[in-house]
């Protein structure tokens, strides 16, 4: 049992901090909101860089070959700074698919491309039905000569609008709530017939329309090559797991940053003349979103932990994202509380978290949804 | 990071399971009534038998007949005695008293008083709060006065668990009422065959003895059962050795009273179908799932801090607030589940589970006043551990 960080770990998690304090400062997190793309293709140079766009990536495909566990700390700083872009989309989506489930020669072309700042991508999964699971799947890939022409809408799609490559979960065969049929397919995203229209959500977070209008796709596209037609929901069942525990890392950093700002405010804020964090009651709330954070942060590491062992770990990313998105918005909830009116200014940075922890809440599965797989697991 | 334990730790748990399980009483659910005589004395086989072992001591120095136990296999023990519901653990003698004699106690004291404890054989009671000192124990006046080669014991002690079966009370009486109160406290300890000490039941709302009131009445006490020195009572009485103290026992407590709640459900069949198809039973003994593990990974935290060489601190405050409370909602959750039936109380044959739940339900109010309310740990997390200010 050791539940700390080794060196190289917290090598990552300083140097991190220390470059995301200087590169993404909150006025660059709200300049991007504003901004049509949300992406600094400056920053994007300098994590490359820095090596980070191929962190997770084995050395061979030009990656720095850490590990998932390792990963989520990095994750876990991003989202205490709330870095904007794609990079979740880019690497820990799309990256990640394509690190499990591509062929040899998919790995060798896109990964290096992706962790030299090359290649933006996007996973479209999602649907207008909102739905995770083969049933909101519907989107077609119809084959047509060497490939397949791609017709549907695709919804919640992070990041589509500056995606170089889209990575998209659609239906070749099957009846529309299998498993099976379900094809995972690279389309250039500048290819015609495909449109990404970024909408507007709760965390300004760049989430998009997109739809396809007979849009074509190379058979070579096939994530995992032309065998794996009609297979790619196992792909996808673990890229959800694994996507649920990378959010939920940066989500647990996010909720650290409110804690501490929290605190800081109830040590300098004062009234009837004691700083208000002397109060039993301002007390007890700290306390409260101090043991929110802390469990998030162990039960969420416990999952990554398992999924860089390779093990199943339905049950432990079950459990955290369940119990990290509830604890997140509580979290964001106190320290309003404490904060009084300041906080919920549009001119505090409380509220770019409170709105993110409510989109990261419902994202990959909330904690209802989460709950009813440990329910399942729980053999009820 | 590694969230497991090591093979040779696992080994030391499989070997503890092992004995338990054969050591306790076929079918054992855990005891009903500590008051009961034959609870008691599976207690005391129980304590004996670990005793035998060395296991009752597991965590003290060698030199003083323990087996220095690592932190990883303290926690296991108190994991595993917790979720098999085996009695016989000392906490007074083995965790509190004997530490503070290892470091306080004149040889004199070790002697006579160290095999007993370690043996399982001399039980032990705490004489610290009073009806006037509860978090504010410092508070305490319980008297005592020196008389020749005695001192003369005036006042009251309560809330004393075990004080019924126990043969000493390690004690804290005021000395000196003229200095600031945490300065005139002193350490004794008493045979609770002394004249003049009367130990009078207090009875838990869910109906068994396990406190009692205990009234000193110029009760002498040798000069010879002071440990430390006069007047430093308190800083004895804080005086731990660095044993395990995850609080990893309120998890694993839970997870085996969660356990039967899940088999209930599914087998209890209510308006046509098992209770553990209501989609709400299903979310409700899901999230109480994932606190007993966000229980566990607090308490695991802080065996591995201490496994590290640092002591943790608010740390156990937020292990024992979480922990205490979580079972508070978990025995509600159960109870809720069963519902009309769960009024049937122990003795009744239509008792669910034999009316245990609904004991454990009625003592986990209990869990969150003991050892420090949970105003109190939150208090102790703001300030200690977030450095708000008092």
């Amino acid at each position: 049992m050791d539940l700390g960080f080794n060196e190289e770990q917290e090598m990552l998690r300083k140097s991190a901090r220390d470059f995301l304090d200087k590169e993404c400062p909150k006025k660059l997190v709200r300049d991007m909101e504003e901004h049509p793309t949300g992406h600094s293709p400056e920053l994007w140079k300098k994590m490359a860089d820095l090596g980070w766009l191929g962190l997770p990536f084995p050395e061979k495909y030009g990656g720095m070959g850490f590990g998932f566990l390792d990963f989520c700390v990095l994750l876990e700083e991003m989202g205490r700074a709330l870095l904007p872009g794609p990079y979740f989309s880019t690497v820990a989506l799309a990256g990640q698919a394509i690190m499990d489930a591509g062929t040899e020669e998919q790995k060798q072309f896109l990964l290096p491309k992706i962790a030299g700042g090359n290649l933006v991508m996007a996973l479209a999964w999602t649907e207008p039905a909102g739905r995770y699971d083969p049933s909101g799947i519907r989107l077609k890939a119809t084959p047509q000569g060497d490939g397949y022409l791609v017709n549907g809408t695709k919804l919640f799609v992070h990041d589509a609008h500056v995606a170089d490559m889209l990575l998209v979960a659609a239906r070749t065969s099957g009846t529309p709530r299998s498993a099976e049929g379900i094809t995972l397919l690279g389309v250039d995203a500048r290819a015609a017939g495909v449109k990404a229209t970024p909408l507007v959500t709760i965390a300004a977070d760049k989430q998009c329309e997109v739809t396809f209008r007979r849009a074509a796709a190379a058979r070579a596209n096939v994530l995992g090559g032309p065998s794996q037609e009609g297979k790619g929901w196992p792909v996808l069942e673990r890229l959800w797991l694994k996507g649920a525990i990378a959010e939920c890392a940066r989500m647990v950093g996010g909720a650290q940053w409110v804690l501490e700002t929290t605190v800081q405010y109830a040590k300098d804020r004062v009234q009837f003349g004691r700083p208000i964090g002397s109060f039993q009651a301002i007390q007890h709330y700290c306390a409260n979103m101090a043991t929110d954070v802390d469990g998030a942060r162990y039960i969420m590491y416990e999952a990554a932990w398992a999924l860089d062992k390779g093990q199943p770990a339905t049950m432990e990313v079950a459990r955290a994202k369940a119990w990290v998105s509830d604890a997140y918005r509580r979290t964001c909830a106190t320290a309003h509380q404490v904060h009084g009116a300041i906080g919920f200014t549009k001119d505090h940075d409380l509220q770019l978290y409170t709105r993110r922890a409510k989109a990261a809440e419902v994202r990959f599965g909330d904690a209802d949804h989460f709950r009813e797989v440990v329910a399942q697991q729980l053999g009820l | 990071m590694e969230y497991r334990f090591s093979p040779e730790e696992e080994a030391f748990r499989q070997e503890l399971v092992a004995f338990i399980k054969k050591e306790l009483p076929p079918g054992w659910v855990g005891g009903m009534d500590d008051s009961s005589s034959e609870d008691w004395a599976i207690a005391q086989q129980m304590r004996q038998k670990l005793a035998a072992r060395g296991w009752l001591t597991l965590a003290w120095p060698r030199e003083y007949g323990g087996m220095g136990a690592s932190f990883m296999q303290q926690v296991i023990f108190t994991e595993e005695m917790a979720y098999n519901r085996c009695p016989g653990k000392d906490v007074f003698g083995v965790r509190m008293l004997g530490p503070t004699l290892i470091i306080y106690g004149t040889e004199e004291q070790k002697r006579r008083h160290l095999g007993g404890i370690a043996r399982g054989e001399v039980v032990w009671c705490q004489g610290f709060s009073e009806p006037g000192a509860g978090s504010d124990l410092a508070s305490l006046s319980t008297r005592a006065v020196e008389d020749g080669d005695d001192f003369v014991v005036n006042g009251q002690k309560v809330w004393t668990s075990g004080a019924h079966h126990a043969d000493w009370m390690f004690l804290l009486v005021r000395t000196d009422p003229n200095v600031p109160k945490h300065k005139g406290i002193s350490y004794l300890l008493v045979d609770m065959k002394s004249p003049g000490v009367t130990v009078r039941p207090l009875v838990y709302m869910a109906g068994y003895h396990a406190f009692n009131e205990v009234y000193f009445d110029n009760v002498r006490v040798p000069r010879s059962h002071l440990v430390g020195e006069k007047n430093q009572g308190w800083y004895v009485a804080m005086a731990t050795l660095n044993f395990e103290r995850s609080g990893v026992e309120w998890s694993a407590m839970a997870r085996h009273t969660h356990e039967e709640i899940v088999d209930y459900a599914r087998a209890v069949r209510r308006n046509g179908r098992p209770l553990s198809k209501d989609p709400l039973v299903r979310a409700k003994l899901a999230e109480s799932a994932i606190e007993i593990e966000v229980s566990k990974l607090l308490a695991y935290r802080i065996a591995w801090m201490q496994s590290q060489g640092r002591v943790p601190d608010a740390e156990s405050s937020m292990a024992k607030a979480f922990g205490t409370e979580l079972l508070q909602r978990l025995t509600l959750t159960g109870l809720q589940i069963m519902g009309l039936p769960s009024v049937m109380a122990a003795g009744s044959r239509w008792a669910p589970l034999q009316g245990r739940l609904q004991r454990h339900y009625l003592r986990s109010f209990g869990y969150t006043i003991e050892a420090g309310t949970s105003e109190v740990q939150r208090m102790l997390i703001a300030t200690r551990g977030l450095g708000l200010p008092r």
